[in-house]
């Protein structure tokens, strides 16, 4: 039996099902006596449920990140809103109810009001009331919350999870979680993806599929219920194949990014946006080597301001938590238009009216954005990153505009990190060239080889005509890449590479002997690039 | 009386998180703090109050600050506003 639903996250599991029961709170009403002794037991109730919160936070903390276990402050938060606990405390004194049942009316009514709300996300609310409100009645009825697990790993079936209850499950005896309510946003389908297991919502799963096998295909959003051979054959082919790509993930995890020899190298993550973080923390990036800002102007229909491009900078930065997060301004133009900066058709665009040349002429779309970097700087470790340089000169008037924002910024009273880190992309072949020069100007160099290796061999990379001569190991580029880095370190500059030749596997031992202090690589391919790092003896 | 008018920039709206921060920070007042939207006025420092509003991007709120510190209040929490929302 093959049963659609909608999946939260991919992967395959295979295992027996399991309908997760939860503990009876069923509530009696009962009258009570005494309202001050009824009420006290409340209290400590809901002081022990705070207590149980801030411990579940913690695991919480150190099991899916800070971010998503924001959930359990809130919950915390939510036990002391003063309507609620009126609400609970009113009903005990007025209607002389027990506890158990007021906390339950109370929860339910709150829980109404966010289910009837017009936007996804507040319906998604009501869970989290009713899962307060259900832990605050265990410990009034003396039960515990935890969860009854099977002894052997399963694919868990239930109703809806509460995200405390999908944290308090035993991870190792949990192979996918299946529900049949419950949205792409749900602290348990987040859960999910933190934890990296496949996850299903909506699937309406019949009550006597407990006890039997089941296959949860979190690709095509389906589960199989009592799959046939050859069907269970095929998934079991391919459950290895993912299998093998989450050892690696989990065996490189945490894992240092040295070679055998005991040669160290940055690895950072290249991102396009603020949605993109959650997969640089899952991928256990050291940090974003390269932020394109671009997105922030594509996916406007007029110039970002500068509240825009603060709140998107410093969600990143917050939730990169002190790791550095390389901001490349503005790099508009070439094969990324933008209509409302109406930029004149041009003949060789690769070679026009394009990042920083843009930047350097539009002293005010430039101050803006550098305005909304230095401010964000404040709330973590941002540096700064200068596109399509080829000369000192404008690395000059680029210091000269920052410090002028910087300046306005003082005399704002606003803060800002004041030693923020600058630094340029090296993808021209002048920029080489004079690297030397540009080292004692800025902190860092960071290569773009795509645009380096097209404008190097004089490639479009666009043409695909062209394939045949496109050589990415071209020697004339290695040669490049060597002069860059010993001419960055001479000058004081570090230097890495943020280029997709960054992620080239073949060339990671290379990279390792020329000395490169940093690779900035998409984030699927960190652990990748870790792996290969961690098994090269550069001494060889 | 002190007033404050502010549109939300946060894609996600007022949501649980820093419905649940502005609240801490509207409790340090002793004067009463509510919020407005379209109308609908709730209580400041009671969470489910300020999420029952269900604040989305691009949508307005009036905050309203009244009696003690009401100045102080004001100016503080709509700096919260700015900075996170």
């Amino acid at each position: 039996m093959v049963i659609e639903g909608k999946s939260v996250f991919s992967g395959v599991a295979i295992g027996k099902l399991s309908i997760f029961n939860k503990k009876d709170n069923t509530v009696k009403r009962n009258t009570i006596q005494d309202v001050e002794a009824e009420t006290k037991r409340f209290e400590d109730a809901r002081e022990v449920a705070k207590t149980q919160l801030a411990g579940i936070y913690e695991k919480a903390v150190k099991e899916v990140g800070e971010v998503n276990a924001q959930v359990f402050e809130v919950h915390q938060m939510m036990l002391d809103d003063l309507d609620y606990v009126e609400s609970i405390t009113n009903m005990i004194e007025s209607q002389k109810v027990n506890a158990e049942f007021a906390v339950a009316t109370t929860g339910d009514n709150f829980s109404d009001m966010f289910a009837s709300m017009d936007d996804d996300y507040m319906r998604g609310r009501a869970a989290d009331v009713k899962d307060i409100s259900n832990r605050v009645i265990s410990i009034l009825q003396g039960n515990s919350s935890d969860a009854d697990m099977a002894d052997e790993p399963v694919i868990l079936l239930a109703d809806d999870l509460a995200p405390s209850e999908t944290v308090q499950l035993d991870k190792s005896k949990v192979l996918s979680f299946v529900t049949r309510h419950g949205s792409t946003n749900s602290h348990t389908a987040i859960l999910a993806r933190t934890m990296n297991i496949p996850a299903l919502i909506g699937v309406d799963y019949p009550e006597d599929a407990n006890g039997k096998v089941g296959i949860v295909d979190g690709f095509e959003g389906k589960i199989i219920i009592d799959p046939d051979e050859e069907t269970l054959k095929i998934y079991q082919e391919k459950k290895k194949q993912e299998d093998d790509k989450k050892r690696l993930l989990q065996e490189l995890k945490g894992q240092d990014n040295v070679t055998l020899d005991g040669k160290r190298i940055n690895l950072y993550a290249n991102i396009g946006g603020v949605g993109d973080v959650a997969s640089v923390l899952a991928n256990d990036a050291g940090g974003i080597g390269l932020f394109r800002s671009e997105f922030l102007y594509l996916e406007s229909d007029t110039y970002p301001t500068e509240e825009a491009q603060f709140s998107a900078y410093r969600k990143v930065a917050e939730n990169m938590a002190g790791k550095k997060v390389i901001i490349r301004t503005l790099d508009i133009g070439a094969d990324k238009q933008v209509d409302y900066f109406e930029l004149d058709k041009e003949d060789n665009p690769a070679l026009g009216y394009r990042a920083i040349r843009i930047c350097l002429t539009r002293p005010e779309i430039f101050k803006t954005q550098l305005r909304a970097i230095l401010r964000a700087s404040y709330y973590g470790n941002i540096s700064i990153m200068f596109p399509m340089i080829i000369s000192v000169s404008e690395v000059k008037k680029i210091k000269e505009i920052l410090a002028e924002v910087k300046a306005e910024l003082d005399a704002e009273g606003i803060p800002y990190k004041k030693d923020i880190e600058i630094g340029v992309m090296i993808e021209t072949p002048a920029a080489v060239m004079i690297s030397e020069e540009l080292g004692k100007e800025v902190d860092f160099f960071s290569i773009g080889t795509n645009d380096l290796t097209q404008y190097t061999l004089a490639i479009d990379r666009q043409n695909p005509k062209l394939d045949d001569f496109y050589d990415s190991h071209h020697p004339a580029l290695l040669k490049m890449l060597q002069m860059i880095v010993d001419n960055g370190h001479k000058g004081g500059a570090w230097v890495g590479i943020c280029g997709e030749l960054g992620a080239d596997t073949t060339l990671t031992e290379t990279f390792l002997k020329m000395g490169f202090d940093e690779l900035s690589v998409s984030p699927s391919m960190i652990l990748r690039v870790r792996d290969k790092i961690r098994s090269i003896d550069t001494t060889k | 009386m002190k007033e404050f008018k502010y549109t939300i920039k946060d894609e996600m709206g007022i949501h649980a998180r820093p419905a649940g921060l502005f609240v801490k920070e509207a409790a340090k007042f002793p004067c009463a703090v509510t919020i407005t939207k379209e109308g609908k006025e709730v209580d400041a420092k009671r969470i489910f109050g300020v999420m029952s509003l269900g604040v989305k991007c691009g949508q307005e709120i009036t905050l309203k600050t009244d009696g003690d510190q009401e100045e102080e209040a004001c100016a503080a929490l709509s700096k919260f506003l700015e900075e996170n929302l």
